[in-house]
C-alpha cells in the first residue's frame, strides 16, 4: 500500500489535491451526464476557452481570477444565443464563432503583459498541487450546488435529454431548463479552473460520463460510473505525476481518456459498438 | 366534461416566425371525439397540432384547448411529436420512458404515487410492451420503441391527446393495439387529435382535416374524403383504400370491412 497512499498521507499538498481533484471530478460526472447525453460537447468546450479572457481581465485589474471567469462564461452564452437567434445560423456555427473570438482576445489580452506568460499556463492546465483549503472549499460549495440543481431539477433534465418538446407540452420551460443546464457547466468550468485548469477541466467533464455511457443502462447509475472512474482517475493521476514526475492536471486527464479507449475496445470485442459521441 | 369542449379552432394560421404554413382552419372537437389530420410531408399537420399544444404561438386567429390558450394545462393535453432518429440512444428503460407521461401531473418535486405507477404499468400494457418494460431502451426495435413512446402518451391520462403520425414503425398488432387504446382512451371522455397519412386512419375519426398547405376539405370522413379532395391532398388518385374501403363519391364505409 505504500506507494499508493503514503504520497497523500506525507504530503499535504497532495491531500489537498486529492480532495479537490475529487471534488471536480463529482462535479463534472453530474454536469457531464448531462453534456453527454445532450450533445452539449462542443459549447462545455467552448466555455472551457471562453473564460480565459475574464480571467485575464480579472488578473489585469487586479481581481480574483474567479470572478473574470464567471463574467467570460456569460458573456460566452449569452452570445452563442444572441448569434443563434439573430442569424439563423446553426447553434454550431455560433459557437464556433464565440469559442475563437474569446480564445483570442484571451490570447491578446494575455500578449499585452510578459508577466503573464506563467499565469496563462497556469489558467489553461490550472495547479493542482498548489491549491489551498479555501479554494477547496469553494470547489465543494460548488459540487454541492451542482448536484442540488440536478437533484431538483431531474424531470426536466431528462424530459430535456429525451425530447425537447414533449418537456416544453409537460409544463417545464425547455429555455429556462436550458439556461440551467449551462450555467451549470459554466458554474463547473469556472471553479474548476484552479484545479484543473480551463483547458483540462473539459477532458472531466466529457470522458468519465462518456466511458460510462458505454455501460450504463439508466442515467443515475452513469453519473454513479461516472463519479467512479474520476474519482479514481483523480487518484491515479497523481499517484503517477508524484512518483514519475509529470503534470499532475493533465495526467489525471490522460488516465480518464485512456480508461474511455480501455472501454470502447473491451466492449468493441464484446459487441458492436454504438455511437455515445455528443 | 369541459365547457367550450376539447379544442376550437376559430380561423386559425399557424406556421413559423410570422409566415403562415396553413391559414383559416376552423373546427370544434367534443370530448370523446376524435380528429384525423391528414396530409403529405410538409401539408401543415405537424405545424398544426405543434400550435394546438402551445408549443408555436398562433399567427392569427384563434385556438382555444379545453377551454383555455394552448400549453395553460400541461397535465391535461398529451402530445407525442414525430420522434427524430437518432444516433445516441438515452441509457433509459423503456419503463423509465413511460414514466415520464406522469411528469406533466407530478410537475418538478411532487412525488409519484402507487397511482401514477399504475399508470405507467396500464400504459405499457395496453401497448403491448410489459414484457420489455425493464429492457434498456437501445436494445428495442424502431417499432417497440414507438409502442413505448405511445405508452407514455397513454399514461399522461389526458384530456386531449395529440399524436403525430403514432403509427409511423408500427406493424399491423401495433396499430390494432393502438386504435383499442385510443377507442378506450375516447370512451372515458379523452378527445384524439392524430396526425396521419393513412387515409384509413381518418375513417375511424369523427372528423377529417384534409391539408395541403391550406384547408382542402374539413369535417365528417365519409362526406370530406371524397377523390378530389384524396387527389388535392396526397396528389394521386387512389382506386381503393388499404382496407379494402372505396372512396366517397362512392359510399365510404366506416369500418375495417372484411366482409367488404
Amino acid at each position: 500500500m505504500g506507494p499508493l497512499v503514503d504520497p497523500f498521507l506525507d504530503n499535504e499538498f497532495m491531500l489537498r489535491a486529492l480532495v479537490a481533484g475529487c471534488l471536480v471530478a463529482l462535479a463534472c460526472a453530474v454536469v457531464g451526464t448531462f453534456v453527454v447525453l445532450r450533445g452539449l460537447a462542443f459549447i462545455g468546450d467552448a466555455l472551457a476557452h471562453g473564460v480565459l479572457p475574464g480571467i485575464a481581465g480579472a488578473l489585469l485589474l487586479g481581481l480574483p481570477g474567479i470572478g473574470g471567469a464567471l463574467v467570460g462564461a456569460g458573456v460566452m452564452i449569452g452570445g452563442v444565443t444572441l448569434v443563434r437567434r439573430r442569424s439563423r445560423l446553426s447553434g454550431d456555427t455560433a459557437i464556433g464563432l464565440l469559442f475563437v473570438g474569446m480564445l483570442a482576445l484571451g490570447v491578446v489580452m494575455v500578449s499585452r503583459s510578459e508577466s503573464f506568460t506563467g499565469d496563462l499556463t497556469r489558467i489553461l492546465f490550472g495547479e493542482v498541487l498548489g491549491i489551498s483549503w479555501s479554494d477547496i472549499a469553494l470547489q465543494g460549495a460548488a459540487t454541492v450546488a451542482v448536484a442540488a440543481v440536478a437533484a431538483v431539477c431531474a424531470r426536466p433534465f431528462l424530459m430535456l435529454s429525451f425530447d425537447r418538446d414533449q418537456t416544453q407540452v409537460a409544463g417545464f420551460s425547455a429555455e429556462l431548463y436550458d439556461w440551467l443546464m449551462l450555467g451549470m457547466v459554466a458554474v463547473t468550468v469556472v471553479v474548476s479552473f484552479q484545479t484543473v485548469g480551463t483547458l483540462l477541466v473539459f477532458g472531466m467533464l466529457v470522458a468519465p460520463p462518456a466511458t460510462a455511457a458505454l455501460a450504463a443502462r439508466r442515467i443515475g447509475a452513469m453519473m454513479a460510473l461516472a463519479a467512479a472512474i474520476g474519482v479514481v482517475s483523480v487518484a491515479a493521476g497523481l499517484l503517477l505525476s508524484y512518483h514519475y514526475d509529470l503534470a499532475a492536471g493533465a495526467t489525471i486527464v490522460l488516465v480518464e481518456v485512456a480508461i474511455f479507449f480501455a472501454a470502447l475496445t473491451a466492449q468493441g470485442v464484446r459487441r458492436p459498438a454504438r455511437v455515445a459521441t455528443a | 366534461m369541459t365547457a367550450g369542449g376539447a379544442v376550437r379552432a376559430e380561423g386559425l394560421a399557424v406556421g413559423y416566425d410570422g409566415r403562415a404554413v396553413v391559414d383559416d382552419v376552423s373546427f370544434a372537437l367534443e370530448p370523446g371525439q376524435a380528429l384525423a389530420v391528414l396530409g403529405t410531408n410538409g401539408s401543415g399537420k405537424s405545424t398544426l397540432v405543434k400550435t394546438l399544444v402551445g408549443l408555436l404561438p398562433p399567427i392569427a386567429g384563434d385556438a382555444r384547448v379545453l377551454g383555455e390558450g394552448p400549453g395553460a394545462s400541461p397535465a391535461r393535453v398529451a402530445y407525442l411529436g414525430q420522434v427524430s432518429p437518432s444516433g445516441f440512444v438515452l441509457p433509459l428503460r423503456a419503463a423509465d420512458v413511460v414514466a415520464m407521461g406522469r411528469f406533466a401531473a407530478r410537475g418538478l418535486l411532487g412525488r409519484m404515487r402507487a397511482d401514477d405507477w399504475r399508470l405507467v404499468a396500464a400504459g405499457l400494457a395496453r401497448m403491448g410492451v410489459s414484457g420489455i418494460a425493464g429492457a434498456p431502451l437501445e436494445s428495442l426495435s424502431g417499432g417497440q420503441r414507438q409502442r413505448v413512446h405511445i405508452a407514455q402518451a397513454l399514461a399522461w391520462r389526458a384530456d386531449l391527446l395529440v399524436l403525430d403520425e403514432p403509427t409511423a414503425g408500427l406493424d399491423v398488432a401495433g396499430r390494432e393495439l393502438l386504435s383499442v387504446a385510443l377507442a378506450a382512451e375516447r370512451a372515458r371522455g379523452a378527445a384524439v387529435v392524430m396526425c396521419t397519412h393513412d387515409i384509413s386512419d381518418a375513417l375511424a375519426a369523427d372528423r377529417a382535416l384534409l391539408l395541403s398547405r391550406r384547408v382542402v376539405a374539413n369535417g365528417p370522413p365519409a362526406e370530406v374524403l371524397t377523390r378530389e379532395a384524396v387527389m388535392e391532398t396526397f396528389g394521386l388518385v387512389l382506386s381503393e383504400l388499404p382496407g379494402g374501403h372505396e372512396l366517397a363519391m362512392d359510399p365510404v364505409h366506416r369500418h375495417d370491412g372484411h366482409g367488404h
